[in-house]
């Protein structure tokens, strides 16, 4: 029997029940539908973490106050606790490292802001004219901090778009006087509106220089360090000679931890390629059920098709034959159904993508070829029990049966 | 050509054996027209199944062209229905999703035959039993005696030595049933053997040979002139 042939018996077998055929094609193309859209879901979360880290600016080097163990993110990182403060001379002193470009300290605290009697809480972030490169933020009105000296406490503000809108509404906030806390800034510029953000969201904080915070706030601590070195080579060498200059300074102890960009993302990034294969994984058992009701709708067609299995021997199928024809037919089925399944997933991810514009939820070329070659696999392997019973079966018995 | 010896065939149902045939020694030559018969459970199909290599004798030889063909295995035996053997059932056994085109091309598929081929000697086929017109139609759309000849044609496509047809004419109308008779007559006017196994004694007395089968035996082969 030639292979073309047999392709096309099949084919007019599986064509011949149109309703069997579209049962297993659905179970087959629900499974691998999941693969692809859980996979396009786990890949775009990963992709927009990985987006949103490198909008914070590349060839970052952070440094944060306290020291774990293993150099990534541990509890201590989170909470800031030291033997000895982060201060804004251990900050400028970071310029001193040949591969650093410029550097940004941040005090963070929480206060009142009012303009007239309009009040709100907000994060005040302090912090020096660096920030707005290093952070890689757009400006939408006015300027950023015009001071020369980060240890002069200038009256000047930065507002992010949300907070002026709360508290000016359609005034012009440029140039006004506004309280935070106890003191009284000028609204110097309002930061261009951003949506969204990892870490702290840019449209509802207050920005004023590092000194004036850190005498709002009582204190001479930094929150951390951002630190951007001359390029993305220069990571490395940025971030030893950061850890030196602090050690140098802190009596040679250690009490800092320095991580860069790339650690950061490169954890998320592992996280969530985990979470992804997890999911993937899930999505592939259902392709496992389809596998089974593949099984079910072939012996269900064997039973069904029992004459015509016993003329097929009579005019001289080989066993051979028999099995040859009932793989081929749940071969087709299976990958019909996985195409149908593809075609399903891929427009479940467009979807998503309409709803989420944010999350780039395309599944990866090695989840769909996952999916579909997962599919026929399992239509292939579950038709084996179902094959085996048709060639087995007795002609005799099988012609009488109609 | 066809020699049967000592040929027994037991069932087993349950605990109880049901000889459905015993001791049958038959020799058949080239060419022959038999027609088999005898009452329901005589053992006339379980004959023809054996002739057919549908199934196996339990003790006993077959050979057919001088070949030992029942200790065959199932793929060598399929490879001797596929190139020597014709069937014509009662209930004519059509594929139902095929046409009358496909079902008589079926056995050419199996046999790995080229396309071009095959549509040539179906072309052919369908011309002979006068069945062009309705090439395309699948076997519903076609009428019993249609139906039947579709069959016939199938089981000769291969140009079979030997033919075997289980009462051809059990499903047909009379005047149907003696045109499917005609056309298998006219195969073994050709030099097909011809096998019939029938209940209907005037089909059975127009075969040259005659076998009548009682309880698993043969208890009379009798031999006609022509005519």
């Amino acid at each position: 029997m030639k292979p073309v042939d047999a392709l096309r018996f099949a084919g007019r077998a599986a064509a011949g029940y149109p309703v069997r055929t579209a049962l297993m094609m659905l179970a087959m193309a629900i499974g691998v539908a999941a693969v692809v859209v859980l996979t396009a879901l786990g890949e775009g979360a990963r992709r927009y973490v990985v987006s949103e880290f490198s909008s914070l600016g590349s060839n970052l080097v952070i440094v944060l106050p306290g020291r774990s163990q293993t150099g990534g993110l541990g509890p201590s990182t989170m909470l800031g606790q030291s033997e000895r403060d982060l201060t804004l001379d251990d900050a400028l002193a970071l310029l001193r490292a040949g591969s650093v470009q410029r550097i940004a300290p941040i005090t963070v605290g929480v206060a009142e802001v009012s303009h007239r009697a309009l009040s709100r809480e907000a994060t005040v972030v302090g912090t020096t004219a660096g920030f707005i490169e290093v952070r890689r933020l757009q400006l939408s009105q006015g300027h950023f901090f015009s001071q020369k000296d980060p240890r002069s406490a200038v009256a000047e503000c930065v507002l992010g778009a949300l907070l002026r809108d709360e508290l000016f509404g359609p005034e012009p906030a440029l140039g006004r006087w506004l309280r935070i806390g106890d003191r009284r800034f000028r609204v110097v510029g309002v930061m261009a509106a951003s949506g969204q953000g990892l870490g702290f969201n840019t449209d509802e904080i207050v920005m004023v220089p590092v000194a004036a915070a850190q005498s709002m706030f009582n204190t001479n601590k930094l929150f951390r360090i951002l630190v951007e070195a001359k390029g993305r080579e220069a990571v490395d060498a940025a971030k030893n000679g950061v850890a030196a200059i602090i050690k140098e300074r802190h009596e040679n102890k250690e009490d800092v931890t320095v991580i860069t960009q790339d650690a950061v993302l490169g954890t998320f990034d592992r996280i969530l390629t985990a979470l992804t294969m997890a999911v993937a994984g899930i999505a592939a058992i259902s392709l496992a059920v389809a596998g089974i009701l593949v099984m079910n709708v072939m012996l269900v067609a064997v039973t069904q098709r029992t004459g015509e299995i016993g003329l097929l021997k009579a005019l001289g199928a080989s066993n051979g034959h028999i099995r040859l024809l009932f793989f081929t037919e749940a071969a087709l089925l299976s990958l019909a159904g996985a195409l149908l399944g593809l075609a399903l997933g891929e427009g479940g991810s467009a979807v998503l993508r309409q709803v989420y514009p944010a999350l780039p939820a395309y599944a990866p070329a090695w989840a769909s070829a996952a999916g579909v070659g997962i599919a026929l696999l399992t239509g292939i392997l579950f038709s084996i029990l179902p094959a085996r019973r048709a060639a087995g079966l007795d002609p005799v018995l099988a012609l009488s049966k109609r | 050509m066809i020699e049967l010896t000592g040929v027994n065939r037991v069932f087993h149902l349950g605990d109880s054996e049901v000889h459905a045939l015993r001791d049958i020694d038959l020799q058949i030559a080239q060419g022959e027209y038999l027609s088999v018969m005898g009452p329901s459970g005589s053992g006339k199909s379980t004959l023809l199944n054996i002739l057919g290599l549908l199934d196996r004798p339990t003790t006993g030889h077959y050979s057919l062209n001088g070949r030992n063909v029942s200790d065959l295995s199932s793929d060598e035996q399929a490879q001797v229905r596929r190139e020597r053997i014709g069937f014509v059932f009662q209930v004519f056994h059509l594929v139902p999703r095929l046409t009358a085109a496909e079902n008589i091309a079926l056995p050419m598929v199996l046999a790995g035959i080229a396309a071009e081929e095959r549509e040539a000697r179906v072309r052919q086929a369908l011309a002979d039993y006068d069945l062009s017109h309705r090439a395309e139609h699948r076997p519903e759309q076609l009428s019993g005696g249609q139906r039947q000849r579709v069959a016939i044609a199938r089981a000769t496509i291969m140009r079979p030595v030997v033919i075997l047809a289980d009462e051809p004419t059990g499903n047909l109308d009379r005047a149907s049933g003696q045109e499917a008779m005609r056309l298998l007559e006219m195969l073994n006017a050709n030099g097909v053997t011809l096998i019939v196994v029938t209940h209907d004694p005037v089909i059975g007395e127009r075969a040259h040979r005659r076998l009548q089968m009682d309880d698993g035996r043969l208890v009379l082969d009798k031999r006609h002139e022509a005519g």
